[in-house]
């Protein structure tokens, strides 16, 4: 597909390989904040094609994954409650909450409608007067808006039964963080083009300043994760530390000025808790007050949510780039994407899932082993084909 | 959860007050919503995520950043293995098995030695 193909050319990839491979004098570790470049890293082996002395870290950005627990608890709660239509992006289905999951609650007789787009719970909404339609307001800066958009709608056109249950997080606090953690090793963040092609670049410079790192705006496709990272390690070889867009037809320094307007006006800033890592301050949104009658967890108080992870996963590691899938116990064994134990193995864009689809799962055996490096012609990653005959394709390729 | 794909703007309509488009992806068509790129036209591409136009997709820019990664090249080509350039290797189009098969030099650079490739199981 047009602006895609290109994008995959493995010619212009080998050159791009090449000039990294010049580049790079010393080890250097970079995170990719976002999950669906994790995924696109993952699936077409470019951690295998870059130089050793590069290292990709998989940051916190699948927003499946951090959704903190206790909200998932609270959907399961919402979603089994009788006369309620709960619909949701397909890939909450299986995310487990404490015990069960939307897709069991849904087995018990629940009302769970798996939609395209927030638009179609409001239309769903406007169909059924007589029923109260939630839709799971998840995600990051990327879907802010069109869940934004979409309770403004329903305010201005007075459909009064529809809610929203929003759990919506903000990248740039999340970097912060990051960079904060005592046991930070990040020196380069590839940010999440598609955030930026809402948001803009304005929030970067001063983290760039400040933890002195470059970060770099960066694309989906096999060639722009790979640009991404030319860039980046550019900076660092000659020490320096700018935002850089790499990924320039989709992201304007201003970002997209009505859909950030629309976010001020439906949301508002607040600390939010991340799956696995804790609360983050200042790194979600909630409903504004002039939208807080279309807020679900007002409309339904649910009270009495007792949480609980299972206490094998170790996913909140996994989402700091603190440990890879593959070095938990449990990876490939206990949990698997038929039986998740944390949500970083159910989401596309979940780092577990990735390395499970994609066939990492001997590479964690064979490194305690120490046999990792004595494989004499290992082949190269298939690159861009994918790395495993056997996943299903993904809908398109650029994910956020 | 959120794809956000380019599309092809393939016609504009108003309903009930609402900009929305039918875009083409690829053969796929879907109704998305062009509230935030009001002035995106027909025949124009988008990045779309969850049936909404979050950013126009600038084909200038592209061309550019593909020309780049053209030019990066050229001294790899000024230099590099001439059985390989010979043999039409660095023209652009070339398959995944083509760069696997791509010379043992080659290939082994591709490499991260540590890793284990799926062959090796
Ligand atoms: S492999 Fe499973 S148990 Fe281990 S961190 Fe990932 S999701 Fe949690």
């Amino acid at each position: 597909m047009k602006y895609i193909d290109e994008f995959q050319d493995p010619g212009l990839a080998r050159r791009l390989l090449d000039e990294i491979h010049a580049t790079v004098t010393r080890p250097w570790a970079l995170m990719e904040v976002c999950g669906g470049q994790t995924h696109s890293i993952i699936r077409h082996g470019i951690d295998q094609l870059l130089p050793k002395q590069v290292e990709l870290i998989h940051g916190p950005g699948c927003p499946v994954c951090v959704t903190p627990l206790e909200v998932i608890d609270k959907a399961l709660e919402i979603a089994s409650r009788p006369g309620v239509i709960f619909c949701s992006f397909g890939d909450m289905l299986r995310v487990p909450g404490t015990g069960r999951d939307l897709f069991q609650v849904r087995g018990q007789g629940g009302d769970v409608r798996v939609v395209y787009s927030p638009l179609d719970a409001l239309r769903i909404a406007e169909q059924n007067p007589e029923r109260e339609v939630v839709f799971f307001g998840i995600g990051f800066e990327t879907t802010a808006p069109p869940n934004a958009m979409t309770v403004h709608q329903a305010r201005k056109r007075g459909i009064r039964n529809f809610s929203l249950l929003v759990s919506h997080v903000r990248v740039p606090p999340a970097i912060e963080a990051i960079m904060r953690s005592p046991e930070c090793r990040v020196q380069g963040f590839l940010a999440a083009g598609h955030v930026c092609s809402v948001m803009g670049t304005a929030e970067y410079p001063e983290l760039a300043a400040r933890y002195r790192v470059p970060i770099v705006v960066t694309g989906f496709e096999p060639l722009d994760i790979l640009e991404g990272v030319r860039r980046t390690v550019l900076q660092l070889e000659r020490g320096e530390h700018a935002v850089d867009n790499a990924y320039p037809r989709a992201v304007r320094a201003e970002g997209n000025p009505a859909a950030k307007a629309m976010l001020d006006e439906v949301f508002e800033v607040t600390d939010r808790a991340w799956r696995g890592i804790g609360v983050i301050p200042d790194s979600g949104w909630r409903l504004s007050e002039r939208y807080r009658d279309h807020d679900a967890e007002i409309r339904f108080s649910v009270e009495g949510i007792d949480t609980r992870e299972p206490a094998a996963c170790r996913s909140g590691e996994v989402l700091q780039g603190l440990l890879k899938p593959h070095e938990c116990e449990a990876f490939g064994t206990l949990c698997t994407p038929r039986s998740p134990l944390g949500a970083t193995m159910v989401s596309s864009e979940g780092a577990c899932a990735a390395y499970y689809l994609y066939r990492r799962l001997d590479l964690g055996s064979a490194r305690r082993q120490g046999q990792a490096s004595s494989a004499p012609g290992a082949p190269s990653a298939p690159f861009p084909a994918d790395a495993s005959a056997n996943v299903p394709p993904l809908e398109g390729s650029s994910v956020v | 959860m959120c794809l956000a794909v380019p599309g092809r703007v393939l016609d504009i309509e108003d309903r009930g007050g609402t900009r929305m488009a039918t875009v083409d992806f690829g053969g796929v068509v879907k109704e998305v919503c062009l509230e935030y790129l009001p002035d995106l036209e027909v025949g124009e591409y988008a990045i779309v995520h969850v049936g909404f136009a979050l950013q126009r997709l600038d084909e200038e820019s592209a061309r550019r950043t593909l020309e780049l990664f053209e030019d990066l090249g050229m001294l790899q080509e000024e230099f590099g293995d001439p059985w390989e350039a010979a043999d039409g290797m660095t023209a652009s189009g070339m398959t995944a098995s083509e760069i696997t098969a791509g010379g043992v030099a080659e290939g082994e650079r591709l490499v991260h030695e540590d890793v284990v490739g799926e062959g090796h199981r």
